[in-house]
């Protein structure tokens, strides 16, 4: 019963983390531009395809880990410049249309250039399970779990104690006062991106060796970033890493005791839920509008 | 929108008239006819982003539900397709309108989420209750007939499909004149606005809403009838993403705009067929360049260039 | 009895208190002004009547009813219209829609009948149409039937707003300052204007900043400081009432 419980637990945690990565990522660029980036989940899949590239051209994995967060990296900042800056006053539905466009692109460059196969990492510290109370750990899962507490707690240094991390909520509480004060939004907005990205492509290599991962691996993993980030509050840092792990947990509990076949549909439910009983999320204040 | 707007309807009848008699062959009377079929789709999905100004990301989810109910009710419950075709739509309907309520009273991009988990959900469900659905590897459909006459393939679907393609065109055109419609450009416009003039904002937009889920759910029956098979990708993601595409290119609120998106994106997938990604790549150049150039569709911006309202 | 009460009304926006019990009656077919300085409250008493906000406490009732809380579309139901501060025009359409719009529920807005083209709602529109362009003269616009709304300068915007609450036929018109932002000459023009629509039976209730235009207009004037309630009467009165001249001027006047 409780091993059972445990590794569903283990299980939702580990994939939780990513989505929590993920979910930080779209607050990050929500926060700096109310833009729902669609092509998060592309970042996910592009730092585990990179990481299995690099690997795969003898490069060792250090390295191949390194440039598969630095490239995705740079392609966030070019995305950024390409078609989210040109149309910086636009209605959000263009906004919307854009990154999807652009998941669309990204994941069909890497179809023709990676092809449609399926492909994993070797696991950083080797395969042997780790037993607790009767459930498996694979070392893998430590990782993601470990790397992904470290980078939450290094974001939350970022933004509260830096002046730059200061800088980037400010944008977000309301940009025109940050742009008098001298702050340099398009700047901000820069930034937000390329750390999305790294913190996508992050989330998806961790993953890799225990999932696996392929050109379309972004779609799903991207999406349920997304429910954990509106679930926790559509920008609201502590909410996304929350609701990220809670959907990655209510998904292995639900795909464990109630239908594996229907584990996907979960968060989309989920989602469903949310808005129609608190769009804003765990975490997320009411606004009013003035007229 | 004045007499001007008929005359492209007047046009558009008379080439559907004319085509079958000059087509080489019948793989491109099965392309008129899928573009027409996608230009309805497009109609529908049109009212709601042109004029409630939302998007729906999920819309081949509606498509889903009318096509495997044309499949599945006449084959396990004996039902008549006309009859199996009405109970889908109904169904798109009340789910629509069951999922747009709350979300409508949200400001904001919420339909787009909502519509998102909802498609996907629909997608989800199709593939997983072989029972009644066959699975992934989809069903066969029983045509619709009455009495000893079959309605069965092209040549019977182009006239049907021709003829409502004409008068979902008039339909629109109507409506957007008309008081309801003037509400909705109102509510585009400002919310606020066509609040204090009465208008019932969150109603209006979940009618608006619950009748694009039928138009979408009654082509998928049509669809499903004409092809006499159907599968889950009439439900999937990337087919939402293309009729999204659609009403981009051609031009949110544009009924011609409509039209013409459909017929550019549903002929493109065939030049593009053996390249697969490029065709994903391309969809998205797409949505990107009409996005960031020409955010008003292609027709709009035209009809604006040439100097007359569209 | 007075058509429109306003009983102990307040607002609080978290700790912002922006309007405390303020108290307040208007008769029908009088022209009534709310003034006071910036910050005030005198929009939120405007959108707390209007139905965009929901008061925290107090009551307002129309005629006897209790209209407070509900929504803008009920009320124009129950014949109150506005304008707006900081314009409200639907920038995608004609100059003419927008005031067709005005009149939406006076007209059948089914949609089957619509998309049919039935006969009895092409001719109303050709009607409304008429209507709609007389309005437009009224205001005087007439030399703007056939423009969009997006070419109009911001005078004529405003101008717009008040056709299109006027084909709502209101029996109470919220005019949120009318004048703001033009010159002398178009002031008195929109002097003129509310004065004409005060003629024809509307009560008008207006904010304003301009003093000589609420002095020349109003029958009566609302004083508000801070949220509350600082004055009310008549434009004699209130000129001469030492707490205003105060508020306006300083404690050292």
């Amino acid at each position: 019963m409780l091993a059972e419980f445990l590794q569903f637990l283990f299980s939702g945690i580990t994939v939780g983390s990513t989505y929590a990565l993920a979910a930080l990522g779209f607050t990050l660029i929500y926060n700096s531009s109310h833009v729902i980036n669609f092509a998060q989940g592309e970042f996910i899949m592009l730092g585990g395809m990179l990481a299995v590239y690099f690997t795969q051209t003898g490069l060792g994995l250090p390295l191949s880990i390194l440039l598969a967060i630095a490239l995705p990296a740079v392609v966030g900042l070019v995305l950024e410049k390409v078609a989210i800056e040109p149309v910086k006053g636009a209605e959000p539905v263009t906004l919307i249309i854009i990154t999807i466009g652009a998941s669309l692109v990204l994941r069909g460059l890497i179809q023709i250039w990676l092809g449609k196969g399926t492909f994993s990492l070797p696991a950083f510290s080797g395969e042997q399970p780790i037993e607790v109370l009767g459930a498996t750990l694979m070392p893998q899962s430590l990782w993601v779990m470990g790397v992904t507490a470290v980078v939450v707690c290094a974001l939350w240094y970022f933004f509260a104690r830096t002046l730059y991390g200061k800088a980037m909520l400010a944008t977000s509480y309301n940009r025109v006062a940050a742009e008098m004060v001298g702050i340099n939004t398009d700047g901000v907005l820069f930034l937000s991106f390329a750390m999305s990205a790294a913190l996508g492509a992050l989330g998806g290599i961790l993953l890799t060796p225990i999932t696996l991962t392929s050109y379309d691996a972004g779609i799903m993993l991207g999406l349920k970033g997304f429910v954990g980030a509106v679930l926790g509050g559509l920008g609201n840092g502590l909410g996304a890493v929350v609701g990220g792990l809670l959907v990655g947990v209510l998904e292995a509990m639900g795909a464990g005791y109630i239908s594996s076949s229907y584990k996907d549909a979960i968060p989309f439910v989920l989602i469903l839920l949310i808005l129609f009983f608190r769009p804003n999320g765990l975490f997320g204040g009411k606004t009013t509008d003035r007229v | 929108m004045s007499k001007h707007a008929f005359r492209g309807l007047y046009v558009i009848a008379a080439v559907l008239l004319v085509l079958p008699f000059v087509l080489p062959n019948s793989f491109y009377v099965d392309l008129v006819i899928r573009m027409a079929i996608n230009a309805i789709i497009v109609l529908g999905l049109n009212l709601l982003f042109g004029f409630a100004g939302q998007i729906s990301l999920g819309h081949a989810g509606f498509l889903g539900i009318g096509a495997y109910a044309s499949a599945a009710l006449p084959t396990f419950l004996g039902w008549h397709p006309l009859l199996a075709m009405a109970a889908g739509a109904a169904a798109a309907g009340a789910l629509a309108a069951l999922v747009a309520r709350p979300i409508f009273r949200l400001k904001g991009q919420y339909l787009a989420m909502a519509t998102l988990g909802l498609g996907i959900i629909i997608n989800i469900v199709v593939r997983n209750e072989a029972a009644w659905t066959g699975g992934p590897d989809g069903m066969p459909v029983p045509a619709m007939a009455f009495g000893s006459f079959e309605i069965s393939g092209d040549k019977h679907w182009y006239w049907i499909v021709a003829f409502l393609l004409c008068v979902s065109i008039w339909a629109s055109i109507n409506l957007i004149d008309s008081p309801f419609g003037r509400a909705l450009r109102a509510l585009h416009g400002s919310e606020v606005a066509s609040k204090v003039v009465g208008v019932q904002v969150v109603r209006y937009k979940v009618v608006i809403f619950v009748l694009s889920a039928v138009f979408a759910s009654i082509m998928g029956s049509i669809t499903a009838l004409y092809v006499g098979f159907v599968t889950p990708t009439i439900a999937d993601f990337f087919h939402s993403i293309e009729l999204v595409t659609m009403v981009v290119i051609g031009g949110m609120g544009s009924i011609y705009g409509s039209v013409l998106g459909a017929v550019l994106l549903t002929a493109l997938p065939q030049a593009l067929a053996t390249f697969e990604g490029w065709e994903t790549v391309v969809f998205g150049a797409i949505l990107m360049l009409c996005m960031i150039f020409l955010p008003r569709g292609l027709v709009p911006t035209l009809a604006a260039r040439l100097g007359k309202g569209a | 009895m007075a058509l429109l009460e306003v009983q102990d009304l307040s607002i609080h926006f978290g700790g912002v208190k922006a309007v405390q019990n303020v108290s307040f009656s208007i008769d029908a077919g009088i022209v009534y002004a709310v003034i006071g300085p910036n910050g005030a409250g005198k929009t939120t008493l405007f959108n707390l009547i209007t139905g965009i906000y929901t008061p925290t406490s107090g009551s307002i009732t129309l005629d006897g009813q209790h209209i407070a809380g509900l929504s803008p579309d009920v009320l124009a139901r129950q014949g109150v219209a506005r304008t707006f501060q900081n314009l409200q025009i639907c920038m995608n359409m004609s100059a003419l829609e927008n005031v067709m719009v005005g009149a939406h529920l006076r007209l059948d807005r089914n949609l089957f009948k619509g998309a049919l083209r039935w006969p009895s709602i092409k001719t109303r529109d050709r009607e409304l149409q008429a209507e709609a362009e007389e309005l437009m003269r009224f205001v005087g616009l007439g030399a703007y039937t056939g423009a969009r709304a997006d070419s109009m300068s911001y005078g004529a915007l405003k101008r717009l707003e008040i056709a299109r609450a006027l084909a709502m036929k209101p029996r109470l018109l919220f005019l949120d300052e009318p004048a703001a932002g033009m010159n002398p000459k178009e002031t008195l023009e929109v002097v003129a204007l509310v004065r004409k629509v005060a003629d024809t039976g509307v009560t008008v209730v207006l904010v304003e900043h301009d003093m000589k235009m609420v002095m020349n207009l109003s029958d009566r004037i609302l004083v508000l400081d801070y949220g509350r309630k600082l004055a009310e009467g008549t434009g004699a009165e209130v000129r001469s009432n030492p707490d205003v001249i105060a508020a306006y001027l300083g404690a050292h006047a």
